[in-house]
């Protein structure tokens, strides 16, 4: 069970992000969390929204770069050692990690949400699901 | 089967065609003597008189001119028929400088008309065929050129000029357009917006395209075709002689025909004036064999090139001129080396990426430095930082073998570069202002 996270290229200077930013605002895209890759010349905004579909539409139609990445997003207990547990099965299971980021826990609920790209989504799925613990479906992304 | 527009002179053997250029040589000599001063003035500083001339064999006792010889007699310098005989001036593009304003009479557009209806039957077109014409009409030859020839052989005319994309991708469809010329930077901006706009090969009937005034790659013929599913023919013309037309390609795609009934061609070495052979790569210099508002001798083209007499399948006996390796004023001296746009832009098409790039050069601490920008495209970008840098670093070395130089690569972003919709603005060159 993977989600489709919207990779967006971006050029490395001073502005980029902001209009990105005013134009998903504008569109009533909810972004529920991101991180950024850069490098010294362009960057890549990756992000999770609420409405992955229209979000890849609204950036095309304004002259954007992007493709979707599956990514696999796990529910932590949002407590102390619980992400090193994960890591740990994914670990045994033969899993890489390209890149993580996370949805920390708010007031309130007591999981955090761990988003990744892995070598391997499937090995991760069965490794985390014998131990327990809940993979994000798309359609419960703009819940989170 | 091959279709000509003046098959007697297009095919005529090699003995015909010098006849032609020996007769019209001298008289074109004889009319420059006596109707333009400038020229008299500096054919009696070398010493010449149009006796001297009798063969195409002697065209190398004549004094040659260059674009500032053009400059410096603006605007009426050169002329050589009385202005109430002309009907026409055309302008060249150029950025730098003062412009060159070339006159026309009737028998001037006339002989240029002959020339684009030959290039444009080349191309394939006949009476059949409509024919959209998307370069910019006005001074710049491009577009009255290619319109003018149009009719002339007789193809339902479309004189769109540049611009407003979407009105051309409309009448090229609704009006089944057969055939598009304009500047190959343009052909593919409009190939781009087809695709954008969900149109591919199928949705319109164009089978040709007549792209000129603008230095483009093989590759970049290849992607063209592939986007418009077409054939893309190259035009070549310089205002100074006519406009475009004045060599043009074949079926055949290989090198470009030169209209020798009325310019005569020569390869010299750029540094020395001496000429070269055929087959050896030099300066391209012509001599117009029967013009009568702006008659030029030896003009300088800066186009480096070569040219061959060898026979052609297409059965044309006009010699043919390669494709300008590139102009010397477009020639980059960057660190002590020469660098041609052109062979950036092979590059970047050869590993897959668009042609929308500028090359910007600038000097820090006394030091050239070579950036190109590179659009990124749909096709190019992945999520992986390491893939997309892996590429980049390929594109460098690539570039590094074809030019011997390291540039610093960037890739932008889409459409960020500007697109002009006449020449594409290729270089920016910070040294020099």
């Amino acid at each position: 069970m993977s989600v489709q996270q919207l990779s967006v290229f971006v050029e490395n200077k001073p502005g980029t992000l902001g209009e990105l930013m005013k134009l998903l605002a504008k569109n009533d895209v909810n972004i529920r969390a991101m991180s950024l890759a850069e490098t010294q010349n362009f960057g890549i905004v990756r992000l999770i929204v609420d409405d992955v579909v229209s979000a890849t539409d609204i950036l095309k139609q304004n002259d954007y770069i992007s493709s979707l990445t599956p990514v696999v997003i796990v529910a932590i207990p949002d407590e102390v050692g619980s992400l090193s547990v994960i890591l740990e099965i994914m670990k045994n299971a033969g899993v890489n990690i390209e890149y993580m980021y996370a949805i920390p826990g708010h007031k309130g609920s007591e999981d955090a949400f761990m988003i990744f790209r892995l070598s391997d989504d499937q090995a991760a799925e069965q490794a985390l699901s014998a131990k327990g613990y809940r993979l994000v479906a798309q359609d419960e992304v703009e819940g989170l | 089967m091959e279709r000509y527009f003046q098959k007697e002179i297009e095919t005529a053997s090699r003995d015909e065609i010098t006849a032609m250029q020996n007769e019209k040589l001298v008289k074109q000599v004889r009319h420059v003597w006596d109707s333009v001063p400038y020229y008299r003035k500096k054919m009696e500083e070398k010493g010449v008189e149009p006796g001297d001339i009798r063969t195409i064999e002697d065209i190398g006792k004549l004094p040659m001119i260059s674009k500032a010889d053009l400059r410096e007699s603006y605007p009426y310098g050169l002329l050589g028929a009385p202005l109430r005989d002309c009907v026409r001036i055309h302008s060249t593009s150029g950025t730098t400088g003062k412009r060159v304003v070339a006159f026309y009479t009737q028998h001037d557009l006339d002989l240029w008309q002959d020339c684009v209806a030959r290039a444009i039957t080349a191309a394939g077109g006949t009476k059949d065929d409509v024919c959209q014409v998307a370069y910019g009409f006005g001074l710049f030859t491009g577009g009255l050129g290619l319109f003018d020839g149009s009719e002339k052989l007789g193809c339902l005319t479309l004189p769109m000029s540049s611009g407003n994309t979407e009105r051309q991708i409309m009448f090229m469809r609704d009006l089944k357009a057969t055939i598009l010329c304009c500047t190959p930077s343009y052909a593919a901006y409009l190939g781009e917006s087809m695709k954008e706009m969900g149109m591919g090969p199928d949705d319109i009937p164009l089978k040709a395209g007549i792209f000129g005034a603008e230095a483009w790659s093989e590759e970049m013929r290849r992607s063209i075709e592939k986007t418009m599913g077409i054939k893309a023919y190259d035009i070549y013309g310089l205002t100074e002689l006519s406009g475009p037309g004045v060599a043009y390609e074949c079926s055949a795609q290989h090198g470009m025909h030169i209209n020798e009934d009325h310019f005569l061609a020569e390869i010299i070495d750029p540094d020395t004036g001496e000429q070269k052979p055929d087959g050896e790569y030099g300066e391209l210099v012509f001599t117009s064999l029967d013009k009568e508002a702006f008659p030029l001798l030896r003009y300088r083209t800066r186009d480096i090139c070569r040219i061959t007499k060898e026979a052609c399948a297409c059965g044309r006996t006009f010699a043919r001129m390669d494709k300008p390796k590139g102009r010397s004023d477009d020639m980059l001296i960057i660190r002590g080396v020469n660098v041609f746009p052109s062979q950036i832009e092979a590059v970047l098409l050869k590993l897959g990426y668009p042609a929308n790039y500028q090359i910007i050069v600038d000097r820090v601490n006394n030091t050239d430095t070579l950036d190109v920008h590179v659009e990124m495209t749909p096709e190019m970008f992945t999520d992986d930082v390491v893939e997309i840098t892996n590429r980049k670093k390929e594109l460098v070395t690539a570039l590094k073998n074809m030019i011997g130089l390291k540039a610093v690569v960037t890739l932008v972003a889409p459409k960020s570069i500007t697109r002009s919709e006449g020449k594409a603005i290729r270089v920016i060159d910070k040294r020099k202002i």
